[in-house]
């Protein structure tokens, strides 16, 4: 297991290196990075200034490895907006995001996961039929939509929740509802496959045989099935919710990453851009990282901790 | 007990009724004819050329009458019909779409076909890059180029084009190297078949059925991407026109002026719904390897 972990960690760092390399290589094709990363009405001499500070007359080689260097210390220069550093900026943003994120994840687990389970008990029966058909809606809808839909109902025509900004708790139910109720369109959908599955697998039709009440198979037996790829589904929507935030978060004025990034991209604050994207790889490579390692942990078929404790038992 | 007998006897009814087209596909699927029709024929349908602006006319409701003219969904802030600029739009966003849809597709199934036929060190390299493109979301990915490149239409179809690359080679890789396992590889192999021959006519048209449903399954996330983008202001410019744009400009007039906004989105929605819809459809006829229920 430990030699899989290493192998998987390995792996992992790899790709942050491509990732990061991929930024690199982007840039330089863009052009002079003095020129694309200073505003367009510097002056010469300062812009003379950083292409020495920046090292931009050396080997590429060179220029490359402080790259990375400074990438992984964090240091991706100034931002132009407020003159501050620009992974300073990200570290302030993330909070929100994140805030935002597990809240609209939570409002998909609530409801998605009791619809997919629901359909897949009354399998083709109507009860299926319509919870797939509220899925599919929610996972068509564009996120932008859905939330200018919300925004004209419940804070323009109905005056009951603000439409922007992130002062209160009120504040974050309309942009999670945006990004969550998506999500619990997928999360259903998924739940509903797995589910059914899992109530095909021998083991359950055991159970089912001696008389074991539906319910108490649903708790005891298909639950714990389904928790490894509900797990690994929730490890991919990361991304989904990382790349809603961009839309929701400019939506909404939620000062989150997501929309650090879409500001940044307006203005060309390259530094912030850079800062943002490293950490968004960080998080995406970390989040699949831990669902693997959990994934090992929780599954005894992989040799993970389950196993270790049955025997030492 | 009856609940004992959990599947498999009505196998042959479940048959039948998958291939035939429920009334939501055959809805889906005729939806979709007119958004491609509107997309083609948008010179003949469009009332009025789609950057006409009348400013005695701006921020007119749907089935407003003014010097003659009757707007049917209604105006924008520049009196131009919303009409006309939708069925414009439709056209940009569909074009876009599909573009980046068949590049995606072509560059990500040569690479899988690469990596599935060379194996090794080439095979390594490809699927590490695929497992660098799935760390970093599309939108963010397109919105950092946009950052560096600055906006041009060509570079903002390569940037749809990344949406889903990877699930090709994935895709492609996976099926490839399993079909060359097979029997009639070999024995066509064996027969004298060059290699060029094997994957054009053996091996590509063995697979064609699930690179499609996987471009069907694909093609609504691609609409979300260019239309996101262009809703942030990031994608299609003005005086160009698309579905995202027309959402993200009428944002600002939301309270006075709805149906400058919602018009677009109702599109989008259910362009993106009926390709779900249909996209289903057609996985459970054309890929009999993948999961249905």
């Amino acid at each position: 297991m430990f030699r899989f972990l290493a192998l998987r960690s390995l792996r992992a760092l790899l790709t942050v290196a491509i990732c990061v390399s991929a930024v690199f290589i982007a840039l330089r094709l863009a052009g002079d990075p003095a020129q694309i990363m200073l505003p367009s009405d510097t002056p010469p001499d300062v812009v003379a200034y950083y292409r020495d500070a920046w090292g931009l007359d050396r080997p590429l080689a060179e220029q490359y490895l402080r790259y990375i260097a400074s990438a992984v210390r964090g240091d991706f220069g100034l931002s132009f907006a407020d003159d501050r550093p620009a992974f300073a900026a990200v570290i302030e943003a993330l909070p929100k995001t994140y805030l935002l994120g597990s809240s609209a994840l939570m409002l998909a687990l609530l409801i998605g996961l009791p619809l997919g389970i629901l359909a897949a008990l009354r399998h083709n029966r109507a009860a299926d039929r319509l919870a797939m058909a509220v899925a599919v809606f929610g996972y068509a809808i564009p996120v932008f939509f859905l939330g200018i839909l919300l925004i004209l109902l419940f804070a323009l025509k109905l005056r009951v929740l603000p439409s922007a900004g992130s002062d209160s708790l009120w504040h974050l139910i309309l942009p999670t509802v945006t990004l969550g109720l998506p999500l619990a369109g997928r999360l259903a959908r998924f739940a509903r496959t797995a589910t059914l599955e899992v109530l095909g697998k021998p083991y359950i039709r055991a159970a089912r045989g001696r008389g074991v009440m539906p319910l108490g198979v649903i708790i005891r037996h298909a639950l714990p099935n389904a928790a490894v790829p509900l797990l690994m589904f929730i490890g991919i929507e990361i991304g989904h919710i990382l790349a809603g935030s961009a839309v929701v978060e400019t939506i909404f004025a939620w000062p989150g990453i997501g929309r650090l990034l879409v500001d940044s991209v307006s203005t060309r604050d390259l530094a912030v851009v850079q800062a943002v994207i490293f950490t968004v790889t960080i998080i995406m490579v970390g989040a699949n990282l831990l669902v693997d390692v959990v994934h090992i942990l929780i599954d005894p078929r992989l040799g993970g901790f389950s196993r270790a404790v049955g025997k030492q038992a | 007990m009856s609940t004992v007998s959990l599947s498999s006897a009505p196998a042959t009814a479940v048959r039948v009724a998958k291939n035939r087209m429920s009334p939501v596909v055959t809805l889906s699927a005729g939806f979709l004819l007119v958004v491609v029709l509107v997309a083609l024929l948008a010179d003949w349908l469009a009332p009025l050329p789609y950057t006409a602006q009348n400013l005695a006319a701006r921020l007119k409701p749907p089935l407003t009458e003014s010097g003659g003219t009757t707007y049917w969904l209604g105006t924008d802030q520049l009196g131009r019909d919303i009409l006309s600029r939708m069925i414009f739009a439709v056209r940009t966003s569909i074009l876009i779409a599909v573009m980046g849809t068949l590049i995606g597709a072509i560059f990500g199934t040569m690479l899988g076909f690469i990596a599935a036929r060379l194996r090794g060190f080439v095979d390594q390299a490809i699927m590490m890059l695929v497992d660098a493109q799935a760390a970093i979301p599309a939108l963010f990915l397109a919105l950092t180029m946009l950052a560096f490149f600055g906006n041009n239409i060509v570079l903002f179809i390569i940037l749809i084009s990344i949406d889903g690359w990877d699930r090709y080679t994935r895709l492609a890789r996976g099926l490839v190297v399993s079909e060359q396992e097979s029997d009639y590889i070999n024995a066509v192999e064996a027969l004298g078949a060059g290699p060029s021959r094997v994957i054009l006519r053996h091996l590509l048209p063995n697979i064609a059925a699930a690179l499609v449903v996987q471009a069907t399954l694909n093609f609504p996330g691609t609409i979300l991407l260019e239309t996101s983008l262009s809703f942030l202001g990031l994608g299609v410019q003005p005086p160009g026109t698309s579905l995202g744009l027309m959402l993200g400009e009428g944002r600002r007039y939301l309270l006075n002026a709805w149906w400058i906004a919602v018009f677009p989105g109702l599109t989008i929605f259910l362009t993106t719904l009926s390709m779900s819809l249909f996209g289903d459809w057609l996985r459970d006829r054309l890929d009999p390897t993948s999961e249905r229920h």
